[in-house]
């Protein structure tokens, strides 16, 4: 059975460099970093020393708090190489691929699965870290009792991997993976048309989500689905992670493998990639030219990491972007009464009513403006967050660090990715992201 | 920019200044830091100078208007020419003594604050000409601005925190300070020096007669027309900008062409004015037709370019509604009950803009009370 739902705010970004559906190729490298702060709410302790010998699904990280959460290797080697930043911080373990991978074995038999069989393994193999908890956005608490776990089957943003081509040919491993987490909470899983290759999974509630971007956040679904409130959890995990699930479960490894969506303006031939998260961006040479005046990085242009060229995929990333850097002055730029070459979804700019607004655009990391306080209302912001949520208020009660008007306005819903949109509409050129991280993580010292 | 202008350089205390200016010419080559890699190419500068630009059939209007009604009633011929030409050296003093004082003030409160000069006050100091009389002197102008800018932005910090409309604010400090000099005949007219009103000339507005009914206005005798239509067009006198509704027309749709404005304001003004225009008249109060209220004094103007200010007006889309009607309501009652003073857009927006957070605060109450509603449903 499928729900529909249409979703009328948002907007896509026609951002150039889309890969082609066609071209597929195996990056293996031979360094693999595992990187505490992909792990939001993980306070790392390090269970490996450099000389190590690890499997794919060696425990490599745990967190201090929670023991039972671990990050394990995703492939077998060898620690390379711990580094460590100002203060010790922990910044990446390194590991030093074999020629050939060895898994540790998880494997459970096929009737034994409870809920606790369920959340042990996942917990064992360190795939627990795939769970993202909301709110907050931190990794999952394993005691807490989650009202549902939801599952965005498509991403709608700019150059995103297309799931319905990535990892088609992995729906029984996926219905594994929905079967597995049907276990601990009802399962809900979002796609984007009722013929999708993910529209007919059992053991889960099938919701048909329609609208631009954001409608692929799992967060405005679980909005439009259920709304979270104030002590209620719910688990998200991204698609490409829940296959990793279900292959833990019928076959007993820990296997990350992924497609990953190398895309952007300054990519010289978009592709896709099969590959492991924590490759370093070295091993993409091959899709830029010159590293210097372009900024790689690991996801997407609303909300990815600037990973540069001497970062590594993140955990959760299914795609690279690779953008220009925006360091040229642009003479009379806002005073023209036509700017062609940049994108703009505001009115005051006449692409919307020439029809250039669907023209791919070749965008770079201009500001195209200078920080201001907030001047448009919140009508303004409001078309791009499709939630019941009053957006520049939220925002403005965490600028304030005000608790209260934070949980009446709705911060137990979102996440910085939600206002990503907002952020790069917004015409005062705020880090409103920042701006509601900011205010999550007063809420979990607060909180805690 | 030079070394010299940043911070530790000789010349730091300029950099708000220079930083303004270079950014006027072109858009810096800043990019972003986290978050959104890529951003729109949208701005204020560009959200602001487009709402300059709704403004300026008005302010052209208003310039020929100024020689028009010169010539009418110091009894010359009208000729278009001459006229703008009169109008243009009578209003071009006031922009700039607007935006000469204003725009020092901004300059100087955005070094203090160490922050980049907002753009907000290029448009503020567009609109103030506009909505005051033609005749007032200069250096009540200067005052005036000086005290709307500092007491009614900067102690706020600045654009986007101010709570009354700079504009209104800079008009309502001349009227109450000045009262002599903002209304009664002399000051709607501009005059050369040693001139004087032909006889039987008035320099009162339409506005000023309304309190005494329809006959007062049909027959003031006054040298300019007086009928719907004239007013209409816009000749009459009257604050410069304010007088015909077809250029103020003109600016409405370039505004909610781009978005700039909200539909939904201009659209409650004007509904909330003709619902107490309109209880009025049925209720034999008054014997004006609540249509006039539309087209006389600053009642377009108000509706299409005050209370449409993104900063202080409502923020919400449900408060919008009420806002504008609360001050389109608002505007006709000071006309109709208060004969003392007729012009009751300037007092109503600003009482809007001080009801406006009371009004959203009640709107995102009412959201926040149903959402909780329904997890108790569910």
């Amino acid at each position: 059975m499928s729900n529909s739902i249409n979703l009328k705010k948002g907007l896509d970004i026609p951002l150039a460099g889309v890969p082609d559906l066609a071209v597929k190729r195996t990056v293996l490298p031979d360094i693999v970093a595992v990187q505490p702060s992909d792990f939001k709410g993980l306070n790392p302790r390090l269970l490996v020393r450099e000389g190590d010998k690890v499997l794919a699904g060696s425990p490599v990280l745990a967190d201090k708090k929670n023991p039972d959460i671990l990050v394990t290797s995703p492939v077998s080697g060898t620690v390379k190489e711990v580094v460590r930043g100002d203060k010790r911080k922990l910044l990446a373990v390194l590991v030093k691929a074999d020629e050939e991978q060895e898994y540790l074995d998880f494997s459970v038999r096929k009737g034994d699965l409870t809920a606790e069989v369920v959340k042990d393994t996942l917990l064992k193999s360190g795939l627990w870290a795939a769970f993202i908890q909301r709110p907050y956005g931190i990794v999952a608490d394993p005691s807490a009792a989650p009202k549902a776990v939801f599952v965005s089957a498509f991403s709608t943003a700019p150059l995103a991997a297309d799931t319905e081509f990535t990892l088609a040919s992995e729906v029984s491993l996926l219905q594994a993976g929905v079967s597995a987490l049907a276990k601990l909470a009802p399962v809900h899983v979002s796609v984007k048309s009722a013929d999708s290759a993910f529209a007919k999974f059992s053991d889960a509630t099938v919701h048909v989500v329609k609208g631009k971007h954001p409608a692929g956040n799992v967060g405005v679904q679980i909005a439009a689905v259920s709304p979270i409130r104030k002590d209620e959890t719910v688990l998200t995990i991204s698609l490409a992670l829940l296959a990793a699930v279900g292959r833990l479960f019928t076959t007993g490894r820990y296997d990350v493998r992924r497609t990953v969506a190398v895309g952007g303006p300054a990519t010289n031939g978009p592709a896709y990639i099969n590959t492991l998260p924590g490759i370093p961006m070295t091993s993409l040479k091959e899709y830029y030219v010159h590293p210097e005046g372009v900024r790689i990085i690991s996801g997407d242009v609303l909300t990815g990491r600037n990973a540069g060229e001497a970062g590594y995929l993140g955990f959760y990333d299914t795609q690279v972007t690779l953008l220009k850097e925006g360091t040229e002055p642009e003479l009379l730029g806002w005073a023209r009464p036509f700017r062609f070459n940049q994108y703009s979804a505001d009115h005051t700019y006449f692409n919307w009513c020439l029809g250039l607004m669907d023209k791919e655009r070749d965008m770079d990391t201009n500001l195209h403006g200078g920080p201001r306080a907030f001047v448009m209302p919140d009508s303004y912001y409001a078309k791009y967050l499709p939630m019941d949520i009053y957006p520049l208020y939220l925002v403005k009660a965490c600028l304030a660090d005000d608790i209260d008007n934070m949980e009446k306005y709705g911060i137990y819903e979102v996440l910085p990715e939600d206002f990503a949109l907002i952020e790069f509409m917004d015409p005062s050129k705020n880090y409103v992201q920042d701006i509601i991280a900011n205010g999550i993580d007063l809420m979990l010292k607060e909180m805690a | 920019m030079n070394k010299i202008f940043e911070k530790g350089g000789k010349l730091y205390w300029l950099h708000s200044t220079v930083d303004a200016f270079e950014t006027f010419l072109h858009v810096p080559g800043t990019v972003t830091r986290k978050g959104a890699h890529v951003r729109d190419a949208v701005d204020l500068k560009r959200i602001m100078i487009i709402a300059v630009i709704a403004a300026v059939p008005a302010a052209l209007f208003g310039m020929w208007n100024t020689g028009y009604q010169h010539a009418l009633a110091t009894g010359a011929d009208p000729r278009f020419w001459a006229d703008l030409w009169f109008g243009f050296l009578k209003v071009l003093p006031l922009f700039i003594v607007s935006y000469v004082v204003g725009l020092a003030i901004e300059f100087a409160s955005a070094q203090i604050r160490g922050e980049e000069v907002n753009e907000g006050y290029l448009v503020s100091g567009f609109f103030i000409p506009l909505i005051v009389p033609v005749d007032v002197p200069l250096w009540m102008l200067a005052v005036a601005v000086a005290f709307a800018v500092i007491f009614g932005k900067e102690v706020f910090g600045g654009t986007g925190m101010n709570i009354w409309n700079p504009a209104l604010l800079t008009r309502a400090f001349l009227f109450f300070s000045y009262p002599n000099s903002m209304s009664g005949s002399e000051t709607w007219i501009a005059l050369r020096k040693g001139e004087t009103l032909v006889d039987g000339a008035t320099g009162a507005t339409p506005l000023s007669f309304i309190g005494d009914g329809m006959d007062a206005l049909t027959n003031s005798g006054a040298q300019y027309g007086t009928g719907f239509w004239d007013m209409f067009i816009g000749i009459v006198p009257g604050s410069v900008g304010e007088t015909s509704v077809i250029a103020i027309l003109l600016g409405a749709i370039i505004l909610l062409w781009t978005g700039v404005a909200s539909w939904r304001i201009m659209l409650s003004t004007v509904l909330g004015a003709l619902f107490v225009g309109g209880l009025a008249q049925l209720c034999g109060g008054t014997d004006v037709p609540c249509l006039y209220h539309l087209v006389m004094g600053g009642f377009a103007f108000g509706a299409v370019f005050m209370a449409t200010d993104p900063v202080t007006s409502a923020q919400t889309d449900c408060g919008k509604w009420i806002y504008g009607f609360f001050i389109g309501a608002v505007c006709v009652i000071i006309r109709l009950f208060n004969p003392g003073y007729a012009e009751g857009m300037m007092l109503a927006i600003l009482l809007g803009n001080t009801f406006a957070p009371l009004i959203d605060y009640y709107v995102t109450d009412r959201h926040i009370a149903r959402r909780n509603k329904v997890v108790k449903a569910a």
